[in-house]
């Protein structure tokens, strides 16, 4: 029987299976302070044991201070006490700990990879909705609650809902200028909100295949906006040989051996998915989201709808309530439209190629007058070799903040956040209501969007920045 | 260990926006201590409080009219719970002392949150939704549905629907069990599964140990 790459993982993790779905091995457990620490907490209140304490990973990012020198741990009371119950307990558990201090801290999406805590055809979960980041590498990696976080860390499995499988068949290849955030704007535009609810996605094609892996993170970390369950892309050479070498993955005759079974993790030809989409890559242009929803996505010289146009998907209310909310009316150009803040970090995009192509529309030039516009890598190594590249130089020329890395102003819970009514062109995944600080309004798009933009004052298309 | 829940017939508030995120159910800010407590006044603090610093609460916020009162059954949009992963959502609403939650679809990562907190996520299609609505808006206090889990029904004075939920969800939440001791009774075929897998798969389990347990000796 052929059978896609899913079914390949989910069989060779299946321990039993019931009317509630599987109950699968995991390999892998992530867990950061803004949610591992209290089921930590709660599991050793129960008196219960963490299972394979080695194949679990604890970092700081959430709520860490991202301003440059930090010395404490988080922006003071009271969110210091959740990095500090993770590290009491992590500790406690003998689990790993990448602490504030660690040259191996950083977003949870960004270190799995950096480290090779990741690898293709593995199960690794964490309480964190975004990821399925990590199914860029072919592991079946997937979001999860803290009460299931306990259950991952007692059991060393999960009891889930056998999802769908979505194939998105992606042919043709991207334009100059446009990059994997806008392709997934552009998915999630078309598709909705829960375009991919119960659906485990595998994106395929020759257009997935030419992204090198930090854009394939990129492409299924937005994923989650759809309402994705995981997402997938089968590993190939280029997976192999970002992962050689890397500090968790196996080394020598073992990473032989793994490599021998991942070179099996594909769908097969023959192999039937339950729902199929097909997108041509070079129709894609440079995506903005002009509302509070992923799904209010446009290409940057559309205008913001008319009710009609998103009839089927929003009531009359609550369009009205997004438009007021930001500050448009239909009609409005998004190109043009003057901006107050500038973001690039956050697991979507703060990955060293992010970063690089930002800095090229930076390279030589000053942010637009009245702009805040910040840099927050998205880890203390992306940082350091950001820094030694002379990114970081380009960034801080331009009038940028260069932070240290962390989650950062992506929602405010950090303890930072932008002014009521500020307008910001933001390199994240979710533009909802108060994300980015109380009556922020966000805009999302992709790195050299916010680049351009910066530069602009306004939003701007970063295909038109001179060369 | 979660309550069991058997039926309830209860007064229900009705929030029928779409895509109420988990940043709404309780805000970041709400989130003070690493705890499974103290969530509840923080429930839909964006809506439910005035801005400003006080908690002056908003009374065109559903919650807030004393015919809602006392809620314990939630009617709400599609896509219910969606957003981040914190389960503090689940936490404050159940702590805000709702059982039940009926909408047409729900986050799925949500979903399983509630069904790990013994709170009844109930799908209803967008038109019983509706009906449902009406009649509890009509008077509140007294028109209160009766949400059986045991029928899987969802019953009005005139009318009933019935809705769906996986078998062995509505085992444990019927019975009240911790999903983690349901789990641990399997634990020699869980050891003799990962048994083999070691063998056929030494590459993923080939991780340098973490520093050992504090307290542990040497």
């Amino acid at each position: 029987m052929p059978s896609t790459l899913f079914e390949k993982i989910w069989n060779a993790h299946l321990i039993a299976e019931g009317s509630g779905g599987g109950l699968l091995l995991l390999d892998r457990i992530l867990l950061h302070e803004r949610t591992g620490g209290v089921a930590l907490q709660s599991l050793r209140q129960a008196g219960r044991r963490i299972a394979n304490p080695a194949h679990v990973f604890a970092t700081m990012d959430h709520v860490v201070d991202t301003r440059p020198g930090r010395r404490s741990n988080a922006l003071g009371a009271p969110r210091n006490v959740f990095i500090d119950v993770t590290r009491r307990e992590a500790r406690a558990a003998g689990i790993h700990l990448f602490d504030v201090d660690d040259e191996r801290q950083g977003i949870v999406h960004v270190i799995g990879p950096e480290l090779g805590i990741v690898l293709p055809g593995l199960t690794l979960v964490c309480p964190d909705s975004h990821t399925g980041t990590q199914g860029a590498f072919g592991a079946l990696a997937w979001g999860i609650g803290s009460t299931e976080a306990e259950h991952a860390l007692a059991t060393q499995t999960l009891r889930i809902p056998r999802p769908k499988t979505l194939r998105v068949s992606i042919d043709g290849a991207l334009q100059r200028g446009v990059t994997a955030k806008d392709l997934a704007l552009h998915l999630i535009g078309t598709h909705g909100s829960s375009g991919a609810r119960g659906f485990v996605v595998e994106f395929a094609g020759p257009a997935v295949r030419d992204l090198d892996l930090e854009a394939r993170m990129t492409l299924c970390n937005m994923a989650t906006e759809l309402s994705a369950f995981a997402a997938l892309i089968a590993p190939d050479e280029r997976t192999y040989s970002y992962l050689r070498g890397r500090a968790f993955a196996p080394d020598g005759e073992l990473f032989e051996r793994g490599l021998a079974g991942w070179r099996a993790l594909c769908s097969d030809p023959d192999a039937r998915f339950d729902r199929e989409i097909h997108l041509d890559a070079s129709e894609v242009r440079p995506m903005v989201t002009w509302g509070t929803n992923p799904q209010d996505a446009l290409a940057i010289d559309a205008a913001v709808p008319d009710f009609p146009a998103v009839a089927g998907r929003l009531s009359m209310p609550a369009y009205r309530r997004a438009l007021e909310y930001m500050g448009l009316e239909p009609g409005r150009r998004l190109q043009g439209l003057p901006i107050d803040g500038a973001f690039i970090g956050a697991c979507t995009n703060s990955r060293l190629s992010d970063l690089r192509r930002a800095a090229a529309i930076l390279q030589g030039r000053r942010i637009a007058p009245g702009v805040r516009a910040i840099c927050v890598p998205g880890s203390t190594r992306v940082k350091r070799l950001a820094e030694e590249e002379g990114l970081a130089a380009v960034f801080e020329r331009a009038g940028f903040e260069w932070r240290e890395s962390g989650c950062s102003l992506c929602f405010f819970a950090g303890g930072e956040s932008f002014s009521p009514g500020q307008r910001i062109v933001s390199s994240t995944n979710r533009n909802f209501e108060g994300r980015q600080g109380p009556q922020t309004r966000t805009h999302l798009a992709s790195p050299e969007t916010v680049a351009a933009s910066a530069l602009a004052g306004y939003i701007a298309d970063p295909r038109l920045t001179p060369e | 260990m979660p309550q069991p829940f058997t039926e309830l017939t209860a007064c229900a508030a009705v929030l029928l926006r779409d895509n109420v995120d988990t940043d709404a159910i309780i805000p970041s800010r709400e989130i003070r201590a690493v705890a499974k407590t103290g969530l509840a006044a923080g429930l839909f603090a964006n809506w439910r409080y005035l801005p400003g610093e006080g908690r002056t609460p908003d009374p065109m916020f559903i919650l807030n009219d004393p015919a809602f009162r006392g809620a314990q059954i939630l009617i709400a949009g599609e896509n219910f719970g969606c957003g981040s992963s914190r389960e503090q959502a689940v936490w404050a609403l159940a702590e805000y002392g709702f059982r039940v939650l009926i909408a047409p679809s729900f986050s799925p990562i949500f979903y399983r949150n509630c069904l790990r907190n013994g709170l009844l996520p109930a799908r209803l299609d967008k038109e019983a939704i509706g009906g449902l609505a009406e009649w509890v808006r009509q008077d509140p206090k007294r028109n209160q549905p009766l949400v059986s889990l045991a029928a899987q029904r969802i019953q009005i004075s005139a009318r009933s629907w019935p809705f769906e939920i996986a078998a062995d969800a509505r085992e444990a939440l019927l019975e009240g069990l911790s999903e983690i001791d349901q789990t641990l009774r399997l634990r020699e075929q869980i050891a003799l599964f990962q048994l083999a897998d070691r063998e056929k798969r030494q590459w993923a389990y080939h991780l340098s140990p973490p520093a050992p347990p504090e307290g542990a000796g040497d």
